[in-house]
Formats: structure tokens, C-alpha cells, sequence
């Protein structure tokens, strides 16, 4: 907030400046940009300093009082939550005395704290703008270092991308680490059976038992569920997807195309939520009578509805994409077969698809790599118990239903079930990203092939 | 020779056919699918949007209220309304022994006492007379009334009893049940009953995550396409930072919510359930596609521009703000819409950092607990009762609404302003 | 003796007129050159010959096309066997990214012309000989057709056009990506083809032109504006126009 009336402030004496000044070696606003960063950045700083270290700080000098008459540390934080609590209003339990002084020194405290930062913030602007109003007063250039400033700016934001993935491996690693402290690897990738509502911790000093997690927390059933239904989704998506986008980029007419690519490239659209619902309510209980009916058990949260709507989400995901591959196979080559009297089914499948093949398999790759990532359909369609089992009317669970079931609600961190479910997300992150990176390498290669 | 050429011939054609009538089928599949699908949700949703409501004569009476003859606005908000709105409902049988009195109540939504309460207030001189008011029907009536609940079944197998049915029998007969549009459905939050629940909490969760997403993604996103297409040095840093993005755009949104409570919550210690962290998930999601969409349109833009600009004697800096930025613009728009519609149909990251909770108030800012559309769609999905199933397909409809209104919003933009180069 | 007859031929782009009543024979077992300036329509003519513009949605042929008595712009021709009869080279050399070997091998199985493994064999080494690339490449047949030089390429869309004998080859400009040496090479091959199959070639260069064929037409803004023996084109036409382009006055 300071930093952006400083901001405004700066730029308005800055042109305030620029009209007396005659001799300019740059646009006005230039000056106007510089004193303005001159004046919010070194203010800012200072400001996110103080903002992050000033908790860390009264913390201290409460506890300080305290620190010598014995108590433990978890005591003490306990103290500092209860006097934080009762100075906002909010404590509800027993106000004892000691918590009572303590929260008017919080108080006090947080009042000095709040005045002197005011103070110590106007001092950093006013001395950073005096600094950079004699700059501009002895005509020096302004326009490099603006520019130079807003370069940064660019190149930090461009830096997000790293940062996410950086905070995506960050947020996993620890907690995964954690995991296979207690869990061996072997167990995890290796181990048949996957029940982790038996991990339920009485108490601390279970918690790194061990023996008390044997047989809980065994991968290979979740794995089997994930690619197996992430098959069955393949199984529905590539002919259904793969035809449609041959028919749009081949056969349609400019009008059918018009029409039917926008209204396939819906079911894209459509949030997964949404056809989780749809498979739960009706495309399972409606595999369930039909396979009642032809004296088949099967479950309502069977592997196949999942599955098969997985695969109807798909199916534009690989349409659209392989249209687009095989548009870019350049036409010289369908006239060529054409002109040896090849039929169009001919030229298809005999010159285009082998010349789109690394576009389409690029294409179905990251489809299985969605496949395997999505969540809502299997939380909502599939089981949640995780069977090791091959028949697709039975009901199976994956990597994502798990972390989900796992981390909805309450989560105490530190806890092997919560981990378990960060190193579910740790290798479903290195499947897909696997996955992304040869999908995307290849139709890159592709693209530059016809280019 | 030239008999078996002929053969071949007809093989030929007939494959050719074949191939063809294939993909006509694929096509016809995904079509139908999307057809099912969107006739699914609008026939068992359309009927969320009407509510059955009973009209029941109330008598209030100033005594039973506690009230003198002349009371004030303060005293209307204090008197007692429940023993009136308790005698409303067991006046529709007179007859009823204490456990028919006790279904009787329950064939209204706990709500009907805040309706009488409100129709006094809203008429004071209705105080000492009798006046028909229109009451919430229970959920289990409302789907009664709409034909979807299986009377048939045996009694102890539903939850409606058979004496809530002929008392409920009789007041359509008398025309006492009507249906009128279901505004409570727009405007109430959620609720563990379905005639009361609505979606304005969670419509009020995803506005705020998807404000805080834009606040955040469009910025940065934009900036980075701009280092990234007009400034970057090509060297393997930023061909790096390529591949991170174009990877981030196919990563499982699941992870995102892993991030999100890992970080933004284990961490940075920031308020669980709220649109704040979900926006902020969000916007980590929706960063890579706004930067690839603006990218794009950064690229369409000829250099012809940059370099007339630069021959005028512009700074890099300068050309890339004066000139082709704004020429970038509506391409960056309609993607950056896009993205906001993918991040608002999003569900799994938000159920990870707790916008899955509960919430029977309407957030007044991101700060506070609240669901999000989708979210709320998983949760009233979860639920086992008759009445939130039509809930779903509505908060789905409306949901979709939303979804198109982006995309037509983001297409008008492209086709409106984007300049087409020769 | 005539082998296909063009008679009143009109083409369109959508609503463009292309092509103004074309009227035109093509004599058999000798080489045909189309001459003319740039987007006067000889390409589109040629393309009309085996239907190619039936690939192009917008394009519309009217009028008379006969081959060997046969009116291919009739709704009971069947273009697969239309295109079988005549082969086709374009202008940019376009191997199909496969084998050299599975390359000339395209046209024989797809119209199932070869019984055995044996059989294919000889069909690929007869049309990569008449080709003149036997010898260049019987080494490598199984190497893809990509990565040959240009002319090689070309030749080896030639050898492809040859596998299925077909009675016509129609070349659009088959030499106009090519270097000098490459295109002397072609041009020994067209003159070595004509004994056993007609010709028709569209060029540029009417050096070419004079060199490969026996009987020219000039082709100007969608009109055929003079045939006859290329001798008499080239060195006494009747038309001024004829006249003007020859001694490149324009174009």
C-alpha cells in the first residue's frame, strides 16, 4: 500500500520536475518512471523485510521473559498462540494472568512496531527520492536504467514458470522423503496391498514403528488401477478420436468441419466434475442393469465407467490434435498418391497416417498422460478401494482417487498416511512429466520436419 | 486378367467405403455422447430451478407471539413465532395423533418459521388474522410434486411415510401446493437440506478464486511471454524455461493442489478452505496456458511492425510496449479467458486445500472459508439424498452457462478485434 | 493419331473463370508442351487430364475431355482407374517419406499388378531403369526416397509415375526446381519415354519447350491461343500474341 502511494507520489514530483528542467536527455515520463522507482522499491523492500521478519522478532522478545522459568518448547508456542488469540478477541478457553500481560505487551509491542515502520519507511522513500532528484539534477541519461529495470522485471516473471515446478518438487520431495524414512521403497513399488486406512496413528511414538505399516501401503494395486483404467479410457479414445480427426482433416466438407470440430472440441471443455457425475449416476447403474440382465456381477463403480468416460473426455484431445498433424502433412504428397490412382482410404492410410505417425503417437501420449492425471472421474466413478484386478467390471482405484480420499478433510503432516499420499503425487509427477516430455519432443521434431 | 482387375477394383471401393462410413461413425459417437450427455443433465436439472412450495393458513395470533396489540419493529424481530408455525402445520389435520403431528412438521423445510416470521413482518397488520403463507416444501415433497420420487416403493424404504403422502394428496386436491421459480436456489447458501440448499456461496467462492487467479496469472503470464518472445537471449536458460512451460501445461492439475497445500498452506501458513490459496493454485495452473496463448499472438504479429518502429529511432522497450503489445492484445485476451474457464471448471487442486468444506454462509471476500462451483457439484454429488441430485444438474447447468458465456466472450474477442496480416 | 481430345473445356474457381473454352487434341506417343505466362492456366488444363482438380472443393470442370473415346468428365468415370492410365510428375519432386523400394512399389500394389515378391521386384528395377536412377541407386533401395538429391528425387517420381504403365505422364514443370545438369537429365528421359507413353509437359522455358516436344500449345490469361508443331510455334506462329511471348516481348 505505502509503496503504491509512494509510487504515484514520485511520479507526480517527478513531472513536477521535468517541467522546470529544459535540457532532457530522454522522454519526460522517463524521469517521471525513474523517481518513481527510486522512490517504491528500496521503500518496498524494506517493507517486505520488516512484514516477514517482524512476527519472528515479538515472538522473541515475549518468549524471552519466559525463557528461562523452564518450559518446553511446544509450552511455549502454545503461550504465544494463546496471547496472539486473546489480543484479537478470539480466545475462547481460560485467560490466565500470565497470558493476560503477555497479550498487552503483544499489543504494545505490535503498536511500536507498527509506528516505527511507518516512520522508518518514510525516511527510506524521502531519502531514496532526495537521492534520485539529485541524479536527475545533474542531467544524467534515465532511460537505460528504467529500461533496464522494467528488463528485469520481464526476466523475473519469466522466472514463474521455473518457480512452479521448482515449488511442485519442493512441495513433494520433503514429505516423500519423509515417507520412505518409515516405508521402505521396496514395500511402496513392490507391495500388494494398499489399505491405509489401517495406518491410523494412536499416538507419536507408533508413528515411526515401522512394523506397524507392513502390508499398508504396497503401490502395485493403485499402479495396476491407473493404467488399467487409463486403458480402458486409450481403448475408447484412440479409434473414436484418431477416425474423427482422419474424417474432419480428410474427408469432411468445409461445413461439417465448421460445424462438428467446435462442437467435438465441447467435450473438452467440459469440466471433469462434471462427467464424474455423469459416470456415477449414469453411465455405472446403467452398466450395472445391463450386465445384470446378461447375468454378469457387475459394480456400479466399475473400472469400465470410469474408463469409458475418461476415454469420451479424450476423445477431442486426440481428435484435435491429430487433425492438426495431419493438415500439416503438405499436400504435395496426397496429390502424388492421388495421381497414381490411389483411392482416398488408399492415400490415408498408406502415405499420410505413416508420415503423421510420430504427430499421432506425440498426440496419444499426452492423452494417456491426461488419462493418468485425471482425478475427479475416478473419485467419483471409480471404487475407492484399491483391488488388484483385471476385470474391468470390478471396481479399482488410482494414484489420484487415493490422494484425494487420503487428503480430503483434516490433514496432520508428519503422518505416514499424508505422505504416502504426497509420494502417490511424487510418482504420479514423474510419469506424466515423462510422458510430456518424449509426447512433446516428438511432435516438436514433427513440426519442424514440415516446416 | 482383366476379371480379377475388376474384383480388385470392387474390394478397393468397398474399403474405401468402408474407411469411410468409420469415420462418420467416430464422429457420429462423439457427437452422440455429447448429445446423451447434455440431455442427462437438462432433464433431471430443469426442475431445480422450480420449487413446490405448500400454502398453509397461519393464524397469528398475538398471544400465542407473546406480543401486545400495538408492538413495535423490535418486537415483531423478537416474539415467538414457533408455536404458530407449530399449530399451522398440525391444523392441516386435526385429527393427528403426536407421531402424525411429528411428520406433519416435517413436511416443511426447518426454514418455515423464518417464513412466517418474515411474512408479519413484511404486513404488521396481519397481527390477530388469518393469512394463507407460502412455505418451503420438504425436499422429499418437492420431488413428489415432480413426479420423481418412486411412491411405489414399500414404506419403510422411503422416507416419506404413506400418512405424509395422503395428507400431501389431499392439499394438492385442494390446490394448496403450488410450484413457483426457485430463487432461494440463486440466492441461499449451501445447506444440508436440499430445498434450502443453493449456490450463492459457492458462485461467491469461484468469483473470488477466479478474481485472485486473473489478478495473479495475467500479469505475470504476460510479462513473461513478453520477455520470453521479445527479449530473451536464445540460449538454453530460456529454451529451458520453454520446456518447463510447455511442461507445466500437461502436468495433472491434481499436483497443483499437492503444491498448494504443501506450500501455500504447510508453509506459508496461509487460511485453509479459502479462494485466496485455491486462486492462487489456480493461477499457477492457468500461468503456462495464458503464456503460451499470449506468446502465440506475440509471434503473429509481423516483424515488419518491430522493425518500423525501431527504424524510427524507438528503443527495444519502446517498441515492444508502444507497438506490438497492443497488437498482441486480443489474442492474449481471448487465451487468457480460456485459461480463466479451465481454471473455473477446476476441482480436484481446490477439494486438496479444503474449499471442500462445509460453508452455510456467503463469503464477503477471499479471505473467507467458501466452496467453489464445481466443488459444490462434488460435494451435493456425494450426498445421498433424492432432492440434491436434480441440485447437481442445475449448479452443472449453470456452471456450463458460465463456461460458454466465457468461451463465446474470448471467440467475439479474436474475431473482433484480432487483425488479420496478409 | 489422336489420343485425347479437349473439347469446349471451361474451368472454374468458385466464381472465377480459369479456363475459357479450351479446345484441344493431343496426338499419341509424342511429346505435347504447354507454354505461357505465369497463372495463365496450363497447369489447371493439365491437372484437368486425370481430374486432379477434383481434389480442389472449389474447382469445377465443364466441357469435353475424351480418351480413348471415353468423356473422363463423365459421372460414370472412375478416377482411380482414370489415374492409373494416366501418371503424373509434379513440380516439386515429392517421394513419399518411405523406402525408394516401397516408393515405386505404391502404384503396382495398390493396383495389385504384382502376384509375387519376384514379380514386384522386376516392376521396381524396369521402372528405376527407364528412369535412368537404376544404376544410381540399386544399392540403397531400402534407404528412404528422401534423402536423395533433387533431380534424383525427381526421377525417382518419375520411375514411380512409369511403375503402373501408364498410357499418358503428364509433367507440371518438372524441372523448374531443378539445376542444369538435372534438368538435361530429365529432359533424355522424356525423350526416351515418349516411344512407349504420350507426354504432356508444362515448362517455363521455352528453350525447353523447343528442345523436348513435337507439338506446343500457348496458353495466355485462361485461353488456349495457338497449337500446333512446335516448329511452327516457335518460328512462324500465327498469333501476334504467340509472337510476342516467343521472342519475350512479355511474360
Amino acid at each position: 500500500m505505502l509503496g503504491f502511494t509512494s509510487y504515484y507520489f514520485g511520479r507526480k514530483k517527478a513531472y513536477t520536475i521535468q517541467s522546470t528542467n529544459k535540457r532532457l536527455t530522454a522522454l519526460p515520463q522517463f524521469y517521471g518512471y525513474y523517481l518513481a522507482i527510486w522512490c517504491a522499491i528500496p521503500a518496498f523492500i524494506i517493507y517486505s523485510l520488516w512484514a516477514i521478519f517482524e512476527p519472528t522478532i515479538v515472538k522473541l522478545l515475549i518468549l524471552s521473559d519466559y525463557a528461562n522459568q523452564g518450559y518446553l518448547d511446544d509450552e511455549l508456542n502454545l503461550i504465544y498462540e494463546k496471547t496472539k488469540a486473546l489480543s484479537r478477541g478470539q480466545f475462547t478457553g481460560e485467560v490466565t494472568s500470565l497470558i493476560q500481560t503477555s497479550s498487552e505487551k503483544y499489543l504494545n509491542l505490535r503498536s511500536i512496531a507498527q509506528s516505527s515502520k511507518v516512520v522508518i519507511v518514510l525516511c527510506i522513500i524521502i531519502a531514496s527520492v532526495a537521492y534520485a532528484y539529485k541524479r536527475i539534477s545533474s542531467n544524467n541519461r534515465t532511460r537505460e536504467p528504467v529500461e533496464k529495470f522494467f528488463n528485469a522485471v520481464l526476466f523475473t516473471a519469466s522466472l514463474a514458470a521455473i518457480l512452479t515446478t521448482v515449488g511442485i518438487v519442493f512441495s513433494l520431495i520433503f514429505q516423500t522423503i519423509d515417507f520412505f524414512k518409515v516405508i521402505p521403497l521396496f514395500d511402496f513399488v513392490f507391495g500388494t496391498h494398499w489399505y491405509p486406512a489401517k495406518a491410523f496413528v494412536r499416538d507419536s511414538s507408533e508413528a515411526l514403528d515401522p512394523t506397524m505399516y507392513s502390508d499398508t501401503f504396497g503401490a502395485v494395486p493403485i499402479f495396476a488401477g491407473t493404467f488399467f483404467i487409463a486403458f480402458i479410457a486409450m481403448c475408447v479414445a484412440i479409434p473414436i478420436g484418431l477416425m474423427s480427426g482422419i474424417y474432419l482433416a480428410e474427408y469432411a466438407s468445409y461445413k461439417v468441419r465448421q460445424y462438428a470440430k467446435p462442437l467435438i472440441e465441447i467435450l473438452a471443455g467440459i469440466p471433469t466434475v462434471v462427467y464424474g457425475f455423469f459416470a456415477a449416476l449414469t453411465v455405472g447403474p446403467f452398466l450395472k442393469d445391463i450386465g445384470t440382465a446378461m447375468g454378469l456381477e457387475v459394480s456400479a463403480e466399475s473400472a469400465l465407467a470410469a474408463g469409458g468416460v475418461m476415454g469420451i473426455m479424450i476423445i477431442p484431445f486426440i481428435s484435435s490434435l491429430s487433425d492438426d498433424v495431419i493438415t500439416s502433412v503438405p499436400q504435395s504428397l496426397r496429390d502424388g498418391s492421388y495421381a497414381m490412382g490411389a483411392t482416398k482410404s488408399e492415400t490415408i492410410k498408406k502415405v499420410i497416417f505413416p508420415a503423421a505417425l510420430p504427430g499421432i503417437v506425440g498426440s496419444i501420449l499426452l492423452g494417456v498422460s491426461r488419462a493418468i492425471g485425471e482425478t475427479m472421474i475416478v473419485v467419483m466413478a471409480s471404487g475407492l478401494a484399491a483391488n488388484l484386478t483385471l476385470n474391468p467390471l470390478e471396481s479399482t482405484s488410482t494414484i489420484t482417487a487415493q490422494i484425494v480420499v487420503i487428503l480430503i478433510g483434516d490433514q496432520a503432516f508428519g503422518d505416514p498416511k499424508t505422505q504416502a499420499a504426497f509420494a502417490l503425487g511424487m510418482s504420479l509427477f514423474i510419469v506424466t512429466l515423462c510422458l510430456n516430455i518424449v509426447a512433446l519432443r516428438v511432435v516438436k521434431k514433427y513440426r519442424e520436419k514440415y516446416e | 486378367m482383366n476379371k480379377n482387375k475388376e474384383k480388385l477394383l470392387a474390394k478397393r471401393y468397398s474399403s474405401e467405403k468402408r474407411f469411410q462410413f468409420l469415420g462418420k461413425s467416430a464422429i457420429f459417437m462423439a457427437l452422440l455422447f455429447l448429445a446423451i450427455f447434455i440431455f442427462k443433465i437438462f432433464s433431471t436439472g430443469y426442475t431445480a430451478f422450480q420449487k413446490t412450495w405448500l400454502i398453509v393458513p397461519v393464524n397469528f395470533d398475538a398471544e400465542t407471539m407473546y406480543l401486545d396489540a400495538n408492538p413495535s419493529k423490535e418486537d415483531l424481530e423478537e416474539a415467538d413465532y414457533f408455536e404458530i408455525s407449530l399449530q399451522s402445520m398440525f391444523n392441516l389435520d386435526k385429527n393427528a395423533n403426536e407421531k402424525q403431528q411429528n411428520e406433519l412438521k416435517k413436511m416443511v423445510s426447518y426454514f418455515f418459521e423464518r417464513e412466517i416470521k418474515q411474512e408479519l413482518i413484511n404486513d404488521p397488520s396481519l397481527l390477530g388474522k388469518t393469512k394463507d403463507v407460502y412455505i418451503t416444501a420438504s425436499d422429499d415433497l418437492d420431488q413428489v410434486f415432480k413426479g420423481n420420487y418412486p411412491r411405489d416403493l414399500p414404506e419403510n424404504q422411503r422416507r416419506v411415510t404413506d400418512y405424509q403422502l395422503k395428507i400431501f394428496d389431499q392439499l394438492v386436491e385442494q390446490g394448496k401446493v403450488e410450484s413457483k421459480f426457485n430463487l432461494s436456489f440463486f440466492t441461499y447458501p449451501d445447506s444440508r437440506e436440499a430445498e434450502l440448499a443453493g449456490i450463492a456461496s459457492s458462485f461467491m467462492g469461484s468469483i473470488f478464486s477466479i478474481l485472485v487467479c486473473l489478478a495473479i496469472a495475467f500479469p505475470v503470464a504476460v510479462l513473461a511471454a513478453i520477455y520470453l518472445e521479445e527479449f530473451a537471449p536464445k540460449n538454453r536458460f530460456t529454451d529451458f524455461i520453454e520446456v518447463n512451460i510447455n511442461n507445466l501445461a500437461a502436468v495433472p492439475s491434481i499436483v497443483f493442489g499437492l503444491l498448494g497445500l504443501g506450500i501455500l498452506l504447510a508453509v506459508f501458513q496461509l487460511p485453509r478452505s479459502t479462494p485466496l490459496v485455491g486462486g492462487i493454485t489456480l493461477s499457477l495452473m492457468t500461468l503456462p496456458t495464458i503464456i503460451i496463448a499470449c506468446r502465440a499472438s506475440l509471434k503473429a504479429v509481423p516483424p515488419s511492425i518491430r522493425e518500423a518502429a525501431l527504424a524510427m529511432g524507438a528503443s527495444r522497450m519502446q517498441t515492444t510496449m508502444h507497438h506490438t503489445v497492443p497488437l498482441s492484445m486480443p489474442g492474449t485476451l481471448s487465451g487468457t479467458i480460456i485459461g480463466l474457464a479451465q481454471a473455473l471448471g477446476e476441482t480436484a487442486p481446490l477439494i486438496l486445500i479444503g474449499m471442500v468444506a462445509f460453508v452455510n454462509t456467503i463469503p464477503g471476500s477471499p479471505m473467507d472459508p467458501a466452496a467453489s462451483l464445481p466443488v459444490q457439484i462434488y460435494i451435493w454429488a456425494e450426498s445421498a439424498e433424492r432432492g440434491f441430485v436434480e441440485k447437481v444438474s442445475a449448479c452443472i447447468m449453470v456452471l456450463l452457462g458460465f463456461l460458454i458465456v466465457m468461451n463465446l466472450f474470448a471467440q467475439i474477442i479474436r474475431h473482433k478485434f484480432e487483425k488479420k496480416w496478409s | 493419331m489422336i489420343k485425347i481430345s479437349a473439347k469446349n473445356v471451361d474451368v472454374f474457381y468458385g466464381k472465377k473463370q480459369a479456363l475459357f473454352n479450351i479446345n484441344l487434341d493431343i496426338e499419341e506417343n509424342q511429346v505435347t508442351a504447354l507454354i505461357g505466362p505465369s497463372g495463365c492456366g496450363k497447369s489447371t488444363f493439365l491437372r484437368c487430364l486425370n481430374r486432379m482438380n477434383d481434389v480442389i472443393d472449389i474447382c469445377k470442370v465443364q466441357g469435353e475431355i475424351v480418351i480413348n473415346d471415353f468423356n473422363i468428365n463423365d459421372k460414370g468415370c472412375d478416377v482411380v482407374r482414370l489415374r492409373e492410365k494416366i501418371g503424373m510428375v509434379f513440380q516439386k519432386p515429392n517421394p513419399f517419406p518411405k523406402t525408394l523400394y516401397e516408393n515405386i512399389s505404391y502404384g503396382p500394389t495398390i493396383h495389385g499388378m504384382a502376384q509375387s515378391k519376384q514379380e514386384m521386384d522386376e516392376i521396381v528395377e524396369t521402372s528405376l531403369k527407364k528412369a535412368a536412377l537404376w544404376e544410381e541407386v540399386k544399392d540403397r533401395l531400402h534407404e528412404p526416397g528422401t534423402g536423395l538429391s533433387g533431380g534424383q528425387q525427381q526421377r525417382l517420381c518419375i520411375a514411380r509415375a512409369i511403375s503402373v504403365q501408364p498410357e499418358v505422364i503428364l509433367m507440371d514443370e518438372p524441372c523448374s526446381a531443378l539445376d542444369p545438369i538435372a534438368t538435361a537429365q530429365i529432359e533424355e528421359l522424356i525423350d526416351e519415354l515418349k516411344k512407349e507413353h504420350t507426354i504432356i509437359i508444362v515448362t517455363h522455358s521455352m528453350a525447353q519447350a523447343a528442345r523436348v516436344s513435337q507439338r506446343t500449345g500457348f496458353f495466355h490469361l485462361g485461353e488456349l491461343i495457338e497449337h500446333g508443331s512446335t516448329d511452327k510455334i516457335f518460328k512462324n506462329p500465327d498469333n501476334t500474341k504467340t509472337q510476342d511471348y516467343i521472342t519475350g516481348r512479355f511474360g
